[in-house]
């Protein structure tokens, strides 16, 4: 590798991805530095897994720069590979073999040796908390377990940067915070995490940094906490009304908050003070079914941007 | 290292992969691949093969003696059929472990020619057994009946890469069904393996001329029967036509599977 240390890991101008007459990835630019963690952030059919391909020199760029450590993807597509992991969206392990196979195969597509595979594996396998199930076949493994081997997969190769196409999608709670701290460890030791969410707990939970896309382009760009200052209250005061009430609602509301969004189950008010306003709410002879005061996140971040939920 | 011991390096570990899978089922894939050739020659060669006269028309030899090659270079093209379509479909799609490899450095090239390579050896080991079993059964003339395996393996691999090449563009294996019915085994039947062309008309002849399980058996009889040397030209025609299917098939194997592993 030959970038300077403090060169991007990822660079990124311009860089669309078309296919045929549809763009998939509209000419948008990011870096993402070493040792960072970095999300794309954006609802299905964004261009997140097609931005996240195209890192992983699996899909020809179609205009733009994108250099991975220093390195043409073009040209030098197995070089830039060798020093990957890619956990994909969908698991690619192959259910018949065994959990550890699955390991010490992937390690052999690096040319790695049998004994230092061996080793890595048994590893990752403590890492992966599967050392129990190493022996067993992937195919009766529960969805969390097989998003933990697939990521212990993607390491066997030690990677300087990791890419993670919605991690957690699909897992149940439990398993999804067992995985963000197997995650965070990772980050903790430097790994570069670069991972595409449609949830945005995960973009708070793992990300220093990351980018809104919404229809291949890139909306908005800065940490967790700075999008919500930019583009939100700080407080969000969520009411529900009985059906038929919302409707009848108009203008009633107006100067209560910063902002007014009316979603189809809900209103929110944005206001700096959620309690003040839910008091004015109830002072206007309003009575919603339920208050609910919270913190902004980056989904109102997201509706702020887009006008639309991140999850539809 | 230069470029081609890096390719044989990249294409080596798929190959490798296959062979761990095959070390799942290979006791039960030995075992059929010795006790078919036996049950076939016992009772088509030795069984049916008593009440067929030594005519002309089967070179002047025992039906098993006709039978044999033909029997070997038809397995051939069977266990490449079948290797060429569902374990291709099974990497792209099924648990697209092809997807997987094509994540690290191996090259999609080298998925397509390292499962090329692991059905030239399943060829070499059935093929293999399949020649021994004629050599127990006597079924042969010529000591260059050893030769009977590469000309087998070949005759398989003029099936494997154009199978895979059509394979890797499917979605499903639905016509997987209807390759197998109206080609593999048409052909199986029609291409001199259990009686020679000649007792064909004249415009099926023709078309057995074009397809490539008619040059497989041709050459393996030959080489089993030692006539390699009588007809030269022929010979040459046959190999000339196998290994341009074969590398023809390669190609466009490479071709395919590329195009679906580096889709956008």
């Amino acid at each position: 590798m030959s970038e300077s240390p403090s060169a991007p890991l990822i660079h990124a101008r311009g860089l669309t991805k078309r296919f045929a007459s549809f763009v998939a990835v509209d000419a948008v630019d990011f870096d993402v530095a070493r040792g960072e963690s970095f999300g794309f952030l954006g609802p299905n059919g964004a261009g997140k897994t097609s931005t996240m391909r195209m890192i992983g020199c699996v899909s020809p760029i179609s205009d733009g720069t994108l250099t991975v450590m220093g390195m043409d993807p073009k040209t030098q597509g197995a070089e830039i590979r060798a020093h990957l992991g890619v956990v994909p969206q969908q698991d690619t392990l192959d259910v018949e073999l065994t959990v550890r196979e699955n390991l010490s195969i992937y390690g052999r597509y690096f040319g790695l040796s049998r004994a230092e595979v061996r080793k890595r594996a048994d590893e990752l396998l403590d890492f992966a908390q599967l050392t129990d199930r190493a022996d067993d076949q992937v195919e009766p493994l529960s969805g969390g377990m097989k998003r933990r081997l697939t990521i212990a997969r993607s390491l066997i190769n030690e990677p300087t940067v990791l890419l993670l196409d919605e991690p957690t999608t699909g897992l149940d709670p439990q398993a999804r915070h067992l995985l963000w701290d197997r995650l965070y460890r990772l980050k903790q030791q430097g790994v570069t995490l670069v991972l595409t969410t449609h949830y945005m707990d995960e973009a708070e939970q793992l990300c220093d940094r990351l980018v809104v896309m919404d229809k291949a382009r890139i909306v908005a760009e800065g940490s967790p906490r700075a999008l919500i200052e930019r583009y939100s209250t700080r407080e969000v005061t969520e009411l529900r009304f009985a059906p038929g009430v919302v409707d009848a609602l108009d203008g009633q509301l107006d100067g209560i908050a910063d902002r007014v969004e009316r979603l189809p189950d809900r209103v929110l008010l944005y206001a700096d003070d959620g309690e003040a306003a839910a008091v004015a709410v109830h002072q206007r002879g309003l009575r919603p079914e339920t208050v609910l005061v919270r913190r902004s996140s980056l989904e109102d971040v997201f509706l702020r941007l887009t006008g639309r939920s991140l999850i539809e | 290292m230069t470029a081609l011991t890096r390719e044989v390096s990249t294409l080596g570990r798929v190959f490798e992969y296959r062979l761990l899978t095959y070390r799942r089922t290979y006791r039960a894939s030995l075992f059929s691949s010795f006790v078919s050739p036996v049950l076939f020659l016992t009772a088509m060669g030795v069984g049916l093969g008593g009440y067929v006269s030594n005519g002309a028309a089967l070179g002047g030899v025992p039906y098993l003696v006709f039978l044999a090659p033909g029997l070997l270079a038809a397995t051939a093209m069977q266990t490449a059929s079948f290797e060429a379509t569902f374990p291709i479909i099974g990497g792209l799609i099924w648990n697209k472990v092809f997807h997987a490899m094509a994540a690290t450095p191996i090259a999609p090239r080298d998925v397509a020619l390292g499962n090329l390579a692991w059905i030239a050896a399943r060829l070499f080991l059935v093929t293999g057994i399949f020649t021994l079993v004629i050599i127990v059964f006597g079924a042969y003339q010529s000591p260059t009946v050893v030769l009977c395996i590469p000309a087998a393996v070949l005759t398989g691999m003029a099936f494997a890469g154009p199978l895979a090449a059509f394979s890797a563009t499917q979605h499903n294996p639905n016509r997987f069904a209807s390759i197998f019915r109206f080609v593999i085994t048409p052909l199986f039947l029609f291409s001199g393996t259990f009686f020679p062309i000649s007792s064909l008309p004249a415009s099926i002849q023709a078309l057995a001329w074009l397809t490539p399980l008619f040059h497989g058996v041709a050459l393996t009889r030959q080489l089993a029967l030692g006539t390699a040397t009588q007809d030269p030209v022929a010979t040459v025609i046959h190999v000339v036509y196998l290994v341009t299917l074969a590398i023809v098939g390669a190609y466009l194997t490479t071709r395919t599977i590329e195009r679906r592993l580096i889709r956008g």
